[in-house]
């Protein structure tokens, strides 16, 4: 530790550090806009220049490395004179119209401007004007003569979001901040560019001058998408969302959230939400009262149950929903005396269930990524499945962490890889057996017969170098290898993998509660999510999904519904595709709307408040249970509070669940076969991924949003006789679609890449199933 | 052109014939004889460092740093590449002398490069070559041939196992790559952004590796300053200011050029060599060591010696050794504002008191200029310029401010005449008649 | 989009360093495209991102940053005028003048025969030569007194 002085006050500080880092500790605030502790040190601003002891020029204190027994001075007058010089640079060129920018009231610059700026100008010139530009649905560049050339939106992209899509062009006083001619910002992360902006230059585009900073009451959320849990600042005004921020926490998100969890709010009031009850009379939807509603559910269920036994229900929820909401879920199934529950409709293969020790998870915190030495990704559409994860694997990397892929599909990560396969879904399995043989070789350990004809492949090699190498290492297994068919065999090697390796391993999970599930035990005792439509059933309960987009063979899952007597649907929204199967449709309140709790990748319990009152007649998902079980006469119903489902379930104040543990029993049976069918590639798109989500204006205009295509490499749309470009009927089972070829690449050679979640693909089988491609 | 002119010259003797820049020309007049020396004696590396601290070389880019002392920052044990940079982006104003250099004498650079690299261990170098200097960047690259097909670049240099790599990078056209760290930015692929500094070259440099970057004259005295021996090199010149230095002498003189003499050797005698005052006229001010330099009146530069010390005791800089000269015809306050407008124009944008300082500095003097200046003008100026200097990221900034503030010190009748006559002090016909280009007005 | 030509020179540069260092060569493949299209549309400028593996926007900065770089196109001839302080003293910008009278352009503008644009440049560090000008970013022209620029003009065909 280094002894310095800050004003007068003495501090001790690592060495290393910067007399920035250095005031931070010593609760001393520098003016600075360039600098943000996450970001690359840049010193352009200058804003921070302060004295120092015995140098002759005032020093930026975001770029100045303390060193023993140093005086700073943030307040002298050299300081205070050169803070102030360099506001005036800043306000010459900058529009002094603060009441008309939409950063007004949240500007940095604004802020700033009053403690150090002088009130008249003494700069009579022109100001420069810089041309605004059109840079996707997201962000909005239509003020760009605000930007003060901070480039923390520039480094935010090299850096963060791991691809350089702004940059600063030309020089001189006529920088500009922009694409390439006329690109799209297409990131997963860009919005966070808009957090970064220090002044009202990159704004949301979809929040643009729809509210003021000071009419917006601020309350704290969790993201209800991917199995990070994200946290939130929820920003309201009379009652609806107006706009959704990160809240800082460093072992979460840090202080980034994904696009989708910062604009999916625009679902929230949508047009498709359904705001009272509906029961089909005669043929067609009504809207009731929800006491005509409930009645109607608990006596349609309840005869069902006497008449055809309890086994002819099923309750399917979606992982996105409440621990609150899956407990009650699962405890009203159990009281109608079915087995037949649970909450991971997009998997096929579930044969862990039973072997599995406890609850899947990530098997480390998320905050022990960084002191990772490698890392395994294994099955997983990484950057679109999970995007802050991938942004900490992105930084693991940048600071030198091995991280290595086996994946389905080339996509970039935008992580500088250490090493890469890509293949068949089948095929996942082979390359990770490769893997444990090249590690057993490595370690020098036996390994079971049948690994005596294995190859180990140059990247297998490699991949298993890295992690027999590295102090600390992980395995992860991402929603393909969840999804895939061979999910447990996945499980079980990875298992192998880890125990060889000394690695961690564990899940990344697909949604807010892929361990809140678990823990709610909405789990099967008999049919799970893909038989209980395989099987079809007389009553469906389906709790926050929409099985034509959320199910992982949604052709199937309709197709049952279609014939079941009594299809119950707690949802936010109305859609098409209900009006045909629903027989009741019960307004469910978003996350927004109620109370709840998401436990997220790591087990980390994260309870939350509603932001707004629920919308119309929706009530909170758990109410709605609640009365449900009551109706039913079902003992232990007696909730007054979601805090009171919960803390049946978990200790009160816990951090994390307990019982979290991979460990899986049984070895792992190599598959040898050799597939030779064309198989299918289903990517649930990132914003497509959850019935929120697909209801976001903007969200859908991105890049990412475009429909899904035939994508397939040269090869294969070779030996289906179709060029690039060309119209394609694609097929499995007795449904079809029509598509689009798409060379691509990234796809491996006997695979057509489809990806699920589309309406336009929804009369499709299984995600990764045989498919056949045709010319239209 | 050429060389103009000499004093007891050390690096242009002999340079003159149309052949003299090629190899053979250059072993026959003495080079690579120091790099042979050094290679065939294996002269350890520290005393080659100690060699060119007592010689006296500092360098010629421009801040005059001891050279001798730069080459030890590198370094000793570093574990992978150490890196030699040339700096021939001369951009400077007034600055012609590398180009003669590298046209006339490119092989006493290789020379000089390839020693420095065997000093500090640099496996590989670039000589980054001033974007509108095309046919030198091509005869660079020729020499380069030359040198490798001799052995004297490459692997195993004239069997020492001595390996070092050298390449030529061309520009682009922006000043701001003269100055190193964007240079190296330059050379990464990149806009030439300065850095900030520390860390230094030395240990943060070109790819992130050690780095050493000096002038091209600066590399061309090596191989001279060696031969003759560091105590000889040293008194050509003056203590503490060793050996010859070139000076581009450009604007009212009669033969404006490059001219090689000791450093020390009194201003007026420069003048006399470049042919004195064109026309006879009467010197005015002079900006004795490239357009950064602060500008001196004719009583003061008269009285100086061009070295690093006398000029800036006298209040200026030497510089780059750029000497502009300006007669009575000249309007100061037109010539600051092409100056200003200059630095305005290659500033590198990132930081907030150049980019905007620079622009406003411009905006003031071009008001002042066109008759549209204010008396507090003068004030805001001073004022601007002490709001940039020392708080930039790299000098430019304290380059476009000492012109501004010199001019206006040693030339503020003629800026208030200005403002308060909306017209130059000069008037125009005479300055029109200062170029001498429409002869027939002359 | 560029011809092999191009692209063997281009091939030649990026041997120059380091063979993680590829966008080094950014700058000179940038002037090989130019040469070869005349100016620096942006297809160009996206082919030599993609071919140095860099992205289309750091290749854009660098286009945009160095003056010599056309991003709009110029004519035939693109003569660029030093009217910097020093070659201003000895007849720059009055050479500058001159071009702009017998042409009938302004800087920045090109003649209407397509043949040539007239552009204003900064210190070429030649001041000693001057009037200077430069022809295409490649050909220096020293000492360009009338009699001079008038030989010039009646050679660029
Ligand atoms: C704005 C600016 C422009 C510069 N231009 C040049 C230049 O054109 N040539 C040069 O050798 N040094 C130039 N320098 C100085 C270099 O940064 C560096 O100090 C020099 O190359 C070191 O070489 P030396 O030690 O041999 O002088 C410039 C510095 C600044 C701040
Ligand atoms: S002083 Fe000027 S040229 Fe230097 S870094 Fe700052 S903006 Fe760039
Ligand atoms: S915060 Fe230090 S220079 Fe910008």
């Amino acid at each position: 530790m280094l002894d310095i002085e800050i004003d007068g006050k003495a501090v001790q500080v690592p060495p290393g550090s910067t007399i920035m880092d250095a005031a931070e500790l010593a609760g001393t605030y520098i003016p600075h806009f360039c600098y943000h502790k996450k970001l690359s040190i840049a010193a352009n601003c200058r804003m921070c220049l302060v004295q120092v002891e015995k140098a002759p020029k005032p020093l930026p204190a975001c770029a100045t490395p303390v060193t023993a027994g140093m005086k700073v001075f943030t307040h002298s007058e050299l300081a205070v004179d050169a803070q102030k010089g360099v506001m005036e640079f800043l306000l010459i060129n900058h529009p002094l119209d603060c009441p008309i920018c939409d950063q007004g009231g949240e500007c940095q610059l604004q802020d700033l401007a009053v403690g150090y700026g002088s009130s008249g100008s003494r700069y009579q010139e022109a100001k420069r004007v810089v041309f605004h530009k059109e840079v996707g649905p997201l962000i909005s560049m239509r003020e760009m003569t605000r930007c003060i050339h901070c480039t923390r939106c520039v480094r935010f992209g090299q850096e963060i979001a791991g691809v350089m899509e702004l940059g600063m062009a030309n020089r001189n006083m006529h920088s500009e901040i922009q694409t390439f001619v006329g690109r799209t910002v297409d990131s997963e992360l860009s919005g966070n560019m808009i957090d970064l902006c220090p002044v009202g230059a990159l704004t949301s585009k979809p929040f643009r001058y729809s509210a003021r900073t000071w009419e917006l009451a601020r309350r704290k959320s969790i993201s209800p998408h991917d199995s990070l849990g994200a946290n939130l600042v929820v920003q309201v005004k009379q009652n609806r969302v107006m706009r959704v921020l990160p809240r800082e926490n460093e072992d979460v998100n840090e202080c980034w959230i994904s696009d989708k969890d910062r604009f999916s709010y625009e679902g929230l009031n949508s047009e498709e939400r359904l705001t009272k009850p509906m029961i089909r009379v005669d043929g067609s939807l009504r809207q009731v009262e929800w006491n005509v509603a409930l009645d109607y559910v608990s006596h349609a269920l309840k005869d069902v149950a006497n008449m055809q036994g309890g086994e002819s229900i099923a309750s399917l929820a979606s992982p996105h929903s409440t621990l609150e909401e899956l407990y009650l879920l699962q405890k009203v199934t159990r009281g109608l005396g079915s087995g037949n529950v649970d909450f991971r409709p997009r998997r096929r293969e579930f044969s862990a269930d039973g072997s599995v020790a406890g609850i899947p998870w990530l098997g480390l915190r998320l905050s022990e990524i960084k002191e990772l030495s490698a890392a395994l990704v294994i099955g997983s559409f990484l950057r679109k499945d999970a995007p802050l994860f991938a942004q900490r694997l992105r930084q693991l990397a940048r600071n030198s962490g091995k991280v290595s892929m086996i994946s389905v599909t080339a996509d970039d990560p935008l992580i500088n890889l250490h090493a890469r396969a890509t293949v068949a879904p089948s095929e996942l399995t082979t390359v990770l057996a490769e893997v444990i043989k090249a590690a057993g070789k490595l370690k020098n350990m036996p390994l079971p017969a049948e690994f005596e004809p294995i190859d180990p492949s140059v990247t297998s090699r490699a991949i298993a170098e890295s992690l027999v190498a590295g102090e600390k290492n992980a395995i992860f297994l991402g929603n393909v290898a969840e999804q895939s068919d061979s999910a447990a065999q996945l499980h079980r090697l990875a298992q192998q993998l880890a125990n060889l390796t000394g690695a961690r391993f564990g899940f990344i999970g697909e949604a807010a509660n892929s361990v809140g599930g678990y823990v709610a035990k909405a789990l099967p005792t008999a049919l799970n999510a893909y038989e209980m439509f395989a099987q079809p059933r007389k009553a469906y309960v389906l709790l926050g999904i929409e099985p034509e987009l959320d199910c992982h063979n949604p052709q199937q899952a309709v197709t049952a519904l279609k014939q079941a007597a009594l299809v119950v649907m707690l949802t936010p929204f109305i859609s098409e595709a209900a009006l045909e199967y629903a027989d009741v449709l019960l307004p469910m309140a978003p996350f927004s709307e109620t109370s709840g709790t998401f436990v997220n990748t790591e087990g980390r319990v994260q309870s939350f408040n509603g932001v707004v009152r629920p919308l119309g007649d929706s009530r909170p998902g758990w109410k709605i249970l609640r009365v449900l079980g009551n109706l039913l006469a079902l003992p232990g119903f007696e909730y007054e509070s979601s805090e009171q489902v919960r803390d049946e379930l978990l200790q009160s104040g816990d951090e994390f669940v307990s019982g979290l543990d991979n460990a899986i029993a049984g070895v792992p049976v190599l598959n040898n076969a050799v597939r030779t069918d064309l198989q299918r590639i289903a990517d649930v798109p990132i914003h497509f991924a959850d019935p929120l989500v697909r209801r976001a204006g903007a969200l859908q205009q991105t890049r990412d949003s475009v429909a899904p295509t035939a994508r397939m490499c040269a090869t294969t749309l070779q030996q289906i006789g179709a060029a690039d470009g060309e119209p394609v009927r694609v097929r499995q089972g007795a449904g079809d679609a029509r598509l689009t070829a798409k060379l691509d690449e990234t796809v491996p050679s006997g695979c057509v890449r489809v990806a699920a979640a589309h309406a336009s693909t929804a009369g499709l089988g299984d995600m990764f199933g045989t498919i056949t491609v045709e010319r239209a | 052109m050429a060389i103009l002119g000499a004093i007891n010259p050390i690096l242009t003797v002999d340079i003159e014939g149309g052949n003299a820049w090629r190899l053979d020309d250059y072993v026959k007049r003495g080079g690579y004889a120091a790099l042979k020396r050094i290679m065939a004696e294996k002269m350890p590396p520290a005393q080659l460092i100690e060699e060119m601290k007592k010689s006296g070389l500092r360098g010629r880019g421009g801040a005059g740093f001891p050279t001798g002392l730069k080459w030890s920052f590198m370094p000793k044990d570093f574990k992978g590449e150490k890196y030699i940079v040339c700096n021939s982006d001369e951009g400077e104003p007034g600055t012609f002398k590398d180009r003669d250099i590298l046209s006339f004498n490119p092989h006493s650079v290789i020379e000089g490069m390839v020693i420095a690299a065997y000093a500090v261990g640099a496996v590989r170098g670039y000589n980054y070559i001033h974007g509108e200097i095309w046919e030198v960047y091509k005869r660079f690259e020729e020499a380069l041939d030359e040198a490798r097909a001799a052995g004297f670049v490459g692997k195993n240099i004239l069997g020492s196992g001595f390996d070092f790599e050298l390449f030529a990078h061309h520009g682009y056209g922006a000043y701001i790559c003269g100055e190193e760290s964007a240079l190296l930015e330059s050379i990464e692929g990149k806009k030439g952004q300065p850095r900030f500094k520390p860390p230094f070259p030395a240990s943060v440099g070109l790819y992130g590796k050690p780095t050493t970057i000096n002038n091209t004259e600066t590399f061309a005295a090596v191989p001279f300053a060696l031969n003759m021996g560091p105590q000889n090199y040293l008194e050509a010149g003056k203590p503490n200011n060793g050996g010859t230095k070139l000076f581009s002498v450009s604007g009212h003189v009669n033969r404006p050029g490059n001219y090689e003499v000791p450093l020390g050797t009194p201003f007026m005698k420069l003048l006399e060599m470049a042919g004195g005052m064109r026309g006879g006229r009467k010197l005015k001010a002079c900006i004795p060591g490239g357009s950064s330099a602060p500008v001196l009146p004719a009583e003061i530069i008269s009285e100086c010696t061009m070295d690093y010390d006398s000029i800036s005791k006298a209040g200026s800089m030497l510089g780059s050794g750029a000497v502009i000269v300006m007669d009575e015809t000249t309007c100061m306050v037109k010539a600051l504002e092409r100056l200003s407008f200059f630095y305005y124009e290659e500033s590198c944008g990132q930081c907030t008191p150049c980019r905007e300082g620079t622009n406003w500095m411009y905006k003031v003097v071009h008001r002042i200029e066109t008759g549209l200046g204010r008396p507090e003008d003068l004030d805001l100026l001073g004022s601007v310029t002490k709001q940039i200097m020392g708080r930039t990221i790299c000098a430019l900034g304290d380059a476009a401010s000492m012109p501004v503030q010199s001019f206006i010190k040693h030339f503020r009748d003629e800026f208030a005449y200005h403002i308060e006559h909306k017209k130059c002090l000069v008037p125009l016909d005479v300055q029109r008649s200062g170029s001498g280009f429409f002869k027939a007005t002359v | 989009m560029l011809t092999q030509e191009s692209i063997t020179r281009i091939d030649r540069e990026v041997a120059k360093y380091p063979a993680d260092q590829k966008q080094s060569a950014i700058m000179a493949a940038l002037a090989i495209a130019q040469e070869e299209k005349g100016w620096l549309p942006s297809e160009a400028i996206e082919f030599v991102a993609n071919y140095l593996g860099m992205p289309p926007i750091a290749a854009y900065e660098v286009a945009s940053f160095y003056n010599m770089y056309d991003l709009q196109p110029v004519g035939k001839y693109k003569l660029t005028v030093c009217t910097n302080l020093p070659c201003m003293l000895s007849g720059g910008v009055d050479a500058g003048e001159y071009l702009k009278k017998k042409l009938g352009i302004g800087y920045n503008e090109t003649t209407p025969d397509g043949k040539i644009t007239l552009k204003e440049g900064e210190c070429m560090g030649a001041c000693g030569d001057a009037p200077v000008m430069l022809v295409n970013n490649r050909r220096m022209c020293s000492c360009m007194q009338p009699e001079q620029i008038d030989k010039l003009l009646a050679e660029l065909e």
